[in-house]
């Protein structure tokens, strides 16, 4: 049996992502949808996979039954695999000690068994919750071609926005000479993706000393590049250029599927020499009534559209009524909005219903914000959820016995 | 109680030979993104058949295409699971090297196929049953009557004028059947039309085949259905949802129409427990450009819009142009439309590519098919 592999993934969905607020109570920030039928993860996956590395760890710790479920033996995404593939790794109960993962750098270390097992030469290590279509295998190539212990991936951004990321200042060879985790007056605009390639001798080594230091937040950006640069080790940046975005707030998140419209779409997800592969359900194709509107939106499997569909992301199973209109908004699985209701510039969680003439948001031009609704809700016929907040059970019975008015 | 499913997956494949000329029935595109077996196979697997035999003829590369593993069915089994039976030929002069031509035929080539099975029961299917249909009642009816065959109808209305040769079966109170014709249209009105979908004990099936090469019978409807009806204990199984029957274009054109009244899609897709499951492509969502107008019109993934649609059925990765206009037409996986290409009741097969400004019409009667990779 073969048993080295090249390269294994390791890719980290354990995080809650607290600023997605109710789209993440109950399920990882990896497992959020996305473009109206993916999930955040579906596409540091297909990235792997399109890449060809076949062995791919997930990480995960913050409720994790829905991304289990999700990624399950791996299959859509080719990673049901006899040897290597995709793995779950939650954090587990061992002799003398039982733990959390106390940090992306510590996760790695629990698990430096699965990776030992493959005797790779290099390790990835990706984050779960970027929306980006991304060849692993050129920036392996580069990490080769400069003997580099670490090569982390770079991304220009504006440099009013530079402190918001992990700021890296390099040589005319994009080799590394600082980095700053959130500066406050940045250095460069090469922000780091959360997306590294290690050397795997070199990685267990810095793991390994992390892991001694008690003072250590087992961070791989605040503790184990920050040493390895201190070391003098050869860390090299990896200018990447095309879509990159990190969905961790809502407006981020809107903004993303917003990115899939038009024309020339900022994120194209139509190429074919680059799939994105997701789980989907078999649902019927979608069905346009008469007298249906729709303009500058993507639709997908399963909806019923007999209302207006304007600017908007509707992802499966989403039925907009008669009357109904819903401009500039991110629709998520099987909602339904019933006749002459309005939504506009809103996200809405799946499985929630917006009764009969209710109304979400407000028109994005007079909009001091995005309205979130909450999943598994009823918007009571007639109510309206104001502009620029978050909509859960509560909100909404305070609505409907105001009668909308707050 | 435990049912082998068997499909025929070459089945009345001249009726729709624009479609069959390079594909079995089987495989012939339906509904946005289904194929036609689609609706036999997620038929019994969601009632609990999940050990399948596809009887093949000639080519069926694109059907073993489709199908695979049977992973998108969970049909890709340890146990059981979806099997592909080719014909049975050896390169050896035998009694059973010849490639069949009938289903009773095709039956007597997979003899050990049939013998070899644990379960008790045996569903045979046509390939183009496109309906939801709860076998699992059908199977218990069967097995609760103690009948020797359990035939599914449904009652249609008949024409005296249409030339299509119909199974009309007579039944008793108790669902007994009392006479089987095979007819073309000697009287017209509602009758109940045998469906295509039988179950059979499985060794009776296998008692039935043995007797059928001791005496040379080729047909199952004529020789054994048709003269043993009234000997037998045979039973019908009335099937009240939609069923479509496909025995030519204009059908076929008329059927993939039919989806566009909400009733039917509901009676086809809207049954909770019982999905029409098919292979997944993995297509983005569909896009719509501004511009795009779309009227009563069913559309699969990954389609780009940005002229009119309107009556129409849309499958995967179906480019339509600016200004162009689609009326009543079925346009399958990958076609292109460029500007300013009007069509009306077209049926473009795969990977057809019509370029700007073509006007092509055809009539509901006789829709206008182009055939797959042509370039128009």
């Amino acid at each position: 049996m073969i048993t080295k592999k090249e390269t294994v993934a390791m890719l980290l969905a354990g995080g809650q992502g607290s600023r997605l607020h109710l789209l993440t109570e109950r399920i990882a920030k990896p497992a959020v949808p996305f473009g109206g039928k993916y999930r955040i993860i579906d596409f540091p996956l297909s990235n792997c996979v399109n890449s060809g590395i076949d062995t791919v760890g997930v990480l995960t710790q913050y409720q994790p039954l829905a991304l289990n479920e999700y990624i399950g033996n791996g299959q859509p995404w080719d990673l049901d695999r006899t040897y290597g593939g995709v793995t779950t790794l939650p954090p587990y109960q061992a002799q003398k000690r039982a733990d959390w993962y106390k940090g992306t750098a510590n996760a790695i270390y629990q698990n430096m068994r699965f990776i030992d097992k493959y005797d790779p030469d290099y390790v990835v290590i990706l984050s779960g919750d970027h929306i980006y279509k991304m060849d692993y295998a050129e920036m392996l190539e580069a990490h080769k071609k400069n003997e580099a212990d670490c090569t982390i991936a770079v991304f220009d951004v504006p440099l009013a926005e530079a402190s918001r990321f992990g700021i890296m200042a390099t040589d005319a060879e994009m080799r590394i000479t600082e980095f700053a985790e959130k500066p406050k007056e940045p250095k460069s605009t090469k922000a780091s993706m959360g997306v590294y390639i290690f050397s795997k001798d070199k990685l267990f080594k810095y793991l390994e000393a992390d892991e001694a230091d008690e003072n250590s937040a087992k961070d791989f950006g605040k503790n184990i590049i920050p040493a390895m640069l201190n070391a003098g080790e050869r860390l090299y940046a990896f200018e990447f250029e095309g879509y990159w975005k990190d969905v961790g707030t809502i407006d981020s998140l809107w903004e993303s599927n917003m990115d899939l419209l038009g024309d020339r779409p900022a994120l194209n997800l139509k190429d074919r020499e680059w799939r994105i592969h997701s789980r989907n359900d078999a649902l019927p194709p979608h069905y346009v009534g008469q007298g249906a509107v729709i303009n500058n939106s993507i639709i997908t499997e399963g909806c019923e559209i007999y209302g207006t569909v304007i600017n908007s992301v509707l992802s499966a199973g989403v039925v907009v009524e008669r009357g109904a209109v819903v401009r500039d908004s991110v629709i998520l699985g099987n909602v339904v909005l019933r006749a002459d209701s309005t939504v506009d510039y809103s996200v809405i969680d799946a499985d929630t219903v917006v009764g009969k003439g209710a109304s979400v948001g407000k028109e994005i031009a007079l909009s001091k914000g995005i309205t979130l609704v909450g999943g598994g809700l009823t918007v009571p016929e007639g109510v309206s959820v104001p502009d620029g907040v978050l909509c859960d059970d509560n909100m909404l019975k305070e609505l409907s016995a105001n009668k909308g008015v707050m | 109680m435990n049912a082998v499913g068997i499909i025929f997956s070459s089945i009345n494949e001249k009726s729709v030979y624009e479609l069959t000329k390079e594909r079995t029935m089987a495989s012939v595109p339906f509904g946005c993104r289904y194929r036609l077996i689609d609706f036999a196979l997620s038929n019994m697997v969601n009632s609990g058949v999940t050990h399948v035999g596809l009887i093949t003829h000639y080519n069926y590369q694109s059907l073993m295409d489709h199908i695979g593993s049977g992973k998108d069915w969970d049909l890709a089994r340890r146990q059981g699971g979806v099997k592909i039976l080719p014909p049975y030929i050896t390169a050896f002069a035998n009694t059973t090297n010849f490639l069949y031509n009938t289903r009773l035929e095709a039956l007597i080539s997979i003899r050990d196929f049939i013998a070899d099975c644990k379960e008790d029961v045996v569903v045979l299917s046509d390939c183009d049953t496109v309906c939801n249909l709860d076998l699992s009642a059908m199977i218990e009816q069967h097995v609760n009557t103690g009948a020797d065959i359990t035939l599914g109808v449904k009652s249609s209305y008949v024409s005296q004028d249409s030339n299509r040769t119909v199974t009309i079966v007579n039944s008793d109170a108790d669902q007994r059947v009392t006479d089987i014709a095979d007819y073309s249209g000697a009287r017209s009105g509602f009758e109940d039309v045998y469906i295509r979908i039988m179950v059979v004990g499985r060794k009776y099936l296998e008692e039935l085949i043995t007797d059928a090469i001791a005496h040379g019978y080729t047909s199952l409807t004529k020789d054994i259905l048709v003269r043993n009806c009234k000997y037998l204990d045979c039973r019908v199984y009335k099937f009240d949802g939609y069923f479509a029957t496909i025995r030519s274009i204009g059908d076929y054109f008329s059927c993939s129409m039919d989806l566009l009244d909400p009733e039917i899609r509901r009676s086809l897709f809207g049954i909770n427990t019982r999905p029409v499951f098919t292979k997944v492509r993995n297509s983005s969502p569909t896009s719509y450009i501004d511009g795009a107008i779309v009227r009563n019109s069913l559309i699969a993934d990954g389609c780009v819009i940005q002229g009119t649609v309107e009556n129409s059925i849309l499958f995967r990765g179906v480019k339509v142009g600016k200004n162009t206009h689609i009326k009543n037409s079925i346009i399958m996986q990958d076609t292109l439309t460029g500007e300013n290409v009007y069509l009306n009741c077209v049926i473009a097969d795969k990977n057809v590519v019509i370029r700007d400004g073509r006007v092509l019409s055809g009539h509901e009667t006789r829709p206008f098919f182009i055939d797959k990779d042509s370039y128009v």
